[in-house]
């Protein structure tokens, strides 16, 4: 009796603390809120993982708690000598195949989550014109950025992730200079990205971002890369099936894009192509393996280098100054620049460029 | 301990390597260190499996065209000798034979040696062709894998040398003879290595 | 330290430290450095919290916070953990086998000195062009890519202590083979020196691999090897691998002398027999044995495929059985048992649920596709913080306080003692707790900031704060044992009253020689058995007074390591400065001609004899 409303107690605190906890999160980033069925099924193995857990904590406590309230010294009297027990053969049987049979219950749904998470096969699936029918996108990340290639439909982006919602999207990754670890918490487990071979997984997420705060899920570096390890943040952005297919020709279309409206923006793009474009794309039809983030989405983003707010001041700050906001990262000072020759860009410059890219969008 | 005990051959105890608590000691922990040595090299074969014929786009070195076994197989039959040989030396040991036991001792280092001579002309050979340690994957994890076996070799050789050196006046007694023994013992076990390493390397890299 | 020393001058005691082969005395040295490392590793704990403490925080910047991550873990693991640990071995267990000396003291003293020199070279980093900053991992392709010469002291400074540990691991293991006293048979050995035993063991198989890591390392850094360099050919898992397969049994090298030092105080201070006491050694060989078949458990998302994956985590869950075996085992010693609550035995209290809640943390994370999600995330960072602040640390708090006296003769102050004890406690469940929520919401490790808007703000807050209590809790400790030191008041003999083994049934001060005349083991507790029958000599001898063999003091060791210290830095300046190379092999010839000297020149000991032993008081019964 005792015992069970012990246990019921420490059980609804335990919801209340998911509750509570699931609330502190946030939506886009927590692990407690699960975006798609991957998400789920860890976040279920959690649990179960957990309760198994709280269950022997609890035993233990009881166990402990008595004893040492009850077998104190102090209440015992300072000549008692305490019988020398040898052991107890039926205990120790119990407390041994008790935790196997806990273990056993973790152990069956965890190898046969290990085994469906690692499932790629449906990459290469084909419907009958001999089109694949996921999308697959080849990650690869960059000291401190992120390139998304989507090899089958010839476009490629940078630092924010675009997928369709409703299947599994699936993923190649590798790491163009150190070793990354590719981490959307929202979306499920995370998985490195080696300098030495392609790993393969797929995520799946259930609804467009677009109700979400910033309206786009988070993703981390999860293996330390570097001095600028904290701030190698990507941004997830997820459409329906419908509004995926047309951001996907809009990215095509992005090749020939139209010039710049205005005279200031025009003067931006001319700095652009002088002293920017030999690493930074602004087309989105293209391949990986450009030295600097694809550009052609900048516009559209959330984050300017991943995490600072996206304003105009801070790109400017950024394009002035990358060491500042990213240690050790790989674009140069503005006036390292071959074609610059030392000269720093001055206010109108950077308003110029800032104007430019400002307008490289897809979207509208 | 006294070293001015004399013995005779009869008195001397059948294992006067573990005759002493210094000499058991000494012969636990050496067993033990091999133990570990064995760990050691099991990490460099591994090591050296994994990038074995790895190297930059167009490496044009591969075990098959580069190993010459009957080089090697003389080195090997060479570096067995010597192992039979420190096992006579021992014989001699337990049998309170010093001038013995130092005659088939100088033996072994003997043959060590020219298996040495035969490695590092070996190792000359291969970096004349270009095969340098910085020329890849393979060759780094080539040249560790058997530079640390020649290495071993080295200190063996070294080590018994010094051992035959410090005694030769004063002849067997219970607290060198653990210092001949472990020597003889860290030998076989060079030797040992070296078997693996002829078949790992050599033969499985020949066959392919 | 101990009073025979204070009537030294200070040189020779510092010259007597210096060549000491004694077991006690070497004792003192690692407690020393090691609680020297322990103070520098918590204060860069200390930084790292306070840049944590709130978001976009710059008290510290990025590349010098991956300094201080990479010095907190490696300071911690390699130069204080292990090395304090090493002290208590070296303090009780001769003392708890009932032998004179460990098997090789010569290499007793070589293991410390190349301890020290590694660590102090280590640490010279910090002032010779920065720290290694890769993380105490030093994964190969940043540990590569790291400019300076950070990496390069990590791994040369490993290399050197890490032959130190193997050295102190063969010794103990061939010590608690060969040189028990008679009637000690393995199932009649005090756990602190089965889990000695097997701590050993496990140090002897798990170090080479780690030696061959770092060699690869040095190699490819400093000689224009390419074993990870993967455009010539090279892969950086091979690091990963070799790196694990050192680094869980590494775990159980720290874990199982804490679960030892434990395992006595429950007994101790319990007045009860160790519950189980058979099923504690098996279960303690169980885990040294299961501790090489799970170290791919680290590497679930390295990429290793279903397989690989699901067979770690099954043999990772399994480590839970005997884990939990011992659980209950230290449980069922304290239930019927008169518990005492001496600062020793808080901690020992207090390990139950910390290492309990950090135990079921590691077996979520066994579920290798739930470790997909908090693999590199705060929860393993909470995880691992609470197997071993709350199982080692703890676990050497404990052993700090309860061996005191044995090593000392004095007792530190049992009121300061339970201070530090509640603030640490307390500071360490503030800190670490709320971490595996951080992690949950999606923090990763190893971050040197985070933005304010993730909703990481309110618990890192809360994390910073509790480091706070632990701080405190240490500055207590610290000033306990100054004033325990100038205090000086002798405590004698069994000062617990309630000592179970060997060790304590020897008069204090412990004499040089340790036993005048070797004991005989009469069964499992042997002093509290010989108590229970009222023999006030506390042991039963196996021996008449006789000479006494003692090798001799040698500055020989010393030398050695300084060689190794000097030619590391040849190594480690190779190819950029033109002395690198001369003093590479000045270094290695200091090295060997110290070796020579060694095997050139007999050292046979000395006799203490016995008409010196019958005069000698010998200490208080």
């Amino acid at each position: 009796m005792m015992k069970g409303l012990k246990k019921w107690r420490l059980f609804s605190m335990l919801t209340a603390l998911m509750i509570f906890l699931a609330g502190c999160g946030d939506e886009h980033l927590s692990t407690l809120t699960p975006a798609g069925q991957v998400g789920r099924d860890q976040l279920n193995l959690m649990i179960l993982s957990t309760a198994i857990m709280v269950l022997v904590i609890i035993v233990v406590m009881i166990v402990y708690i008595i004893a040492i309230m009850k077998f104190r010294r102090s209440k015992l009297g300072e000549d008692f000598i305490p019988k020398q027990v040898e052991g107890n053969h039926t205990l120790e049987i119990i407390w041994t195949t008790v935790p196997i049979i806990l273990l056993l219950i973790l152990t069956v749904p965890t190898v046969i989550a290990t085994y469906e998470l690692a499932d790629t096969k449906g990459m290469d699936k084909k419907d009958e014109n001999g089109n694949k029918t996921a999308v697959t996108v080849n990650v690869e990340a960059n000291l401190y950025w992120w390139e998304f290639e989507y090899p089958d439909l010839g476009i490629v982006t940078a630092q924010e992730l675009v997928v369709p919602t409703g299947e599994k999207v699936y993923f190649n990754l590798k790491a163009a200079d150190v070793k990354h670890s590719f981490w959307i918490p929202a979306a499920g487990g995370k998985l490195d990205t080696n300098v030495d071979n392609i790993n393969t997984f797929f995520l799946d997420f259930d609804n467009p971002s677009d109700s979400l705060e910033d309206g786009v899920f988070y993703g981390k570096c999860a293996e330390l890369c570097g001095p600028s390890h904290a701030l190698m943040d990507f941004k997830v952005k997820t459409l329906d099936r419908e509004d995926f297919n047309a951001w996907v020709e809009d990215m095509k279309a992005s090749a020939d894009q139209a010039a710049p409206e205005t005279a200031v923006a025009q003067e931006g793009q001319e700095i652009f192509e002088q002293s920017c474009i030999s690493c930074h794309a602004v087309s989105g039809a293209g391949t990986a393996g450009s030295v600097g983030p694809n550009l052609a989405t900048f516009g559209d983003r959330n984050r300017v280098a991943g995490f600072l707010e996206h304003n105009e001041e801070n790109i400017k700050a950024w394009i002035n100054d990358p060491q500042e906001f990213k240690p050790g990262n790989k674009m140069p000072q503005p006036e390292d620049l071959p074609k610059r020759n030392g000269k720093e860009l001055t206010d109108q410059e950077l308003t110029a460029l800032t104007e430019y890219l400002m307008g490289l969008s897809v979207e509208e | 301990m006294d070293l001015n005990t004399k013995y005779t051959p009869h008195s001397w105890p059948d294992h006067p390597e573990s005759a002493t608590l210094e000499g058991k000691n000494k012969f636990l922990g050496f067993w033990l260190f091999l133990g570990g040595e064995t760990v050691l090299f099991a990490s460099l074969f591994a090591t050296y499996l994994a990038l074995k014929n790895r190297g930059p786009s167009g490496m044009e070195f591969t075990t098959q065209e580069l190993f010459e076994l009957p080089l090697v197989f003389i080195m090997t039959m060479l570096l067995l000798t010597s192992s039979l040989t420190s096992v006579y030396a021992m014989y001699h040991m337990k049998n309170y034979n010093f001038k013995a036991m130092q005659a088939w001792l100088a033996v072994t280092v003997l043959l060590g040696a020219a298996f040495l001579g035969f490695e590092i002309y070996e190792f000359y050979h291969y970096v004349h062709l270009g095969f340098t340690y910085d020329q890849s994957a393979f060759s780094s994890a080539f040249f560790t894998l058997v530079g640390t076996h020649g290495l071993h070799v080295l200190i063996g050789l070294g080590w018994i040398t010094l051992l035959m050196l410090r005694n030769t006046k004063r002849g067997f007694n219970l607290y060198n003879a653990p210092k001949f023994y472990v020597a003889s013992l860290y030998w076989h076990f060079i030797d040992v290595v070296w078997v693996f390493i002829f078949t790992v390397v050599y033969l499985m890299g020949v066959i392919g | 330290m101990s009073s025979i020393a204070q009537k030294k001058g200070f040189g020779a005691t510092l010259w007597d430290y210096l060549t000491t082969v004694d077991h006690k005395k070497i004792a003192i040295l690692y407690l020393i450095t090691g609680g020297f490392f322990f103070i520098v590793g918590g204060i860069e704990a200390m930084l790292i919290r306070i840049q944590l403490l709130k978001p976009d925080n710059d008290f510290v910047a990025a590349g010098l916070y991956n300094e201080i991550i990479t010095m907190h873990g490696t300071t911690m693991i390699f130069l204080a953990a292990m090395p304090l640990l090493f002290g208590f071995m070296n303090a009780a267990v001769p003392l708890q086998i009932g032998a004179r000396d460990v098997a090789f003291p010569f290499l007793n003293s070589l293991g410390f000195w190349m301890f020290f020199f590694g660590g102090i070279f280590l640490n010279l980093s910090w002032f010779l062009g920065g720290a290694p900053d890769a993380g105490w991992t030093s994964y190969a392709s940043l540990a590569i890519s790291s400019p300076g010469h950070g990496i390069d002291f990590y791994a040369l400074g490993l290399q050197i202590s890490g032959g130190g540990t193997l050295i102190a691991g063969i010794n103990f293991l061939v010590t608690i083979i060969n040189m028990r006293a008679p009637g000690m048979t393995y199932m009649r050995m005090p756990l602190f020196t089965w889990t000695t035993f097997v701590a050993s063991a496990l140090i002897l198989f798990a170090f080479p691999p780690l030696t061959v890591g770092l060699f690869l390392m040095i190699f490819d850094r400093m000689f224009g090897a390419n074993f990870f360099d993967h455009t010539m050919g090279g892969n950086t898992i091979i690091w990963e691998h070799l790196f694990w397969i050192f680094g869980h049994p590494e775990v159980y090298i720290l874990i199982l002398p804490a679960f030892g030092i434990f395992s006595e105080i429950f007994s101790t201070f319990s007045r009860k027999r160790l519950f189980g006491y058979s099923a504690m050694v098996f279960a303690t060989v169980l885990i040294g044995f299961l501790g090489f078949m799970v170290w791919a458990h680290h590497m679930f998302t390295t990429g290793m495929g279903a397989t690989a994956n699901a067979i770690f985590a099954v043999a990772t869950m399994a480590i839970a059985v005997p884990t939990g075996v011992k659980i209950f085992n230290w449980l069922l010693t304290m239930w019927g048992g008169s518990i005492k609550f001496t600062t020793p035995m808080l901690y020992a209290v207090g390990f139950i649920p910390s290492f309990v809640a950090g135990g079921v943390t590691g077996v979520m994370q066994a579920s290798a596709p739930l470790d997909y999600q908090l693999h590199d995330s705060y929860f393993i960072v909470a995880h691992f913080h609470y197997v071993i602040v709350g199982g080692v640390v703890l676990g050497l708090l404990a052993g700090l306080h309860y061996y005191w006296p044995l090593m000392f003769n004095t007792m530190l102050n049992e009121a300061m003692g339970k201070i530090t004890f509640w603030l640490f406690f307390l500071g360490f469940h503030l800190t670490f707790f709320i971490q595996h929520f951080l992690g949950l919401l999606g923090m990763p490790r190893r971050v040197f900031t985070y933005g304010e808007d993730q909703g990481w703000d309110l618990f890192n807050a809360i994390s910073s704060y509790g480091a706070i209590f632990m701080a405190a809790g240490v500055i207590v400790l610290v000033v306990n044992i100054v004033m325990t030191i100038a205090k000086n008041v002798p405590v004698g003999r069994d000062p617990w009253g309630d000592g179970r083994t060997l060790e304590w049934a020897i008069p204090q001060p412990v004499p040089f020689y340790n036993f005048k005349q070797i004991p005989l083991v009469r069964g499992l507790d042997t002093y509290w058995i010989e108590k229970q029958e009222g023999n006030v000599e506390g042991m039963t001898y196996a021996e008449p007074i006789g000479d006494i063999h003692m090798p001799n003091n040698s500055i020989i060791p010393f030398i050695m390591s300084l060689g190794l210290f000097v030619g590391a830095f040849g190594a480690l300046y190779n190819g950029e400065q033109p002395w690198a190379i001369p003093v590479l092999g000045l270094g290695l010839i200091i090295t060997f001609a110290a070796m020579a000297t060694r095997s050139l020149k007999d050292d046979l000991g000395y006799h203490i004899h016995k008409e010196d032993l019958l005069n000698e008081k010998g200490g208080k019964h």
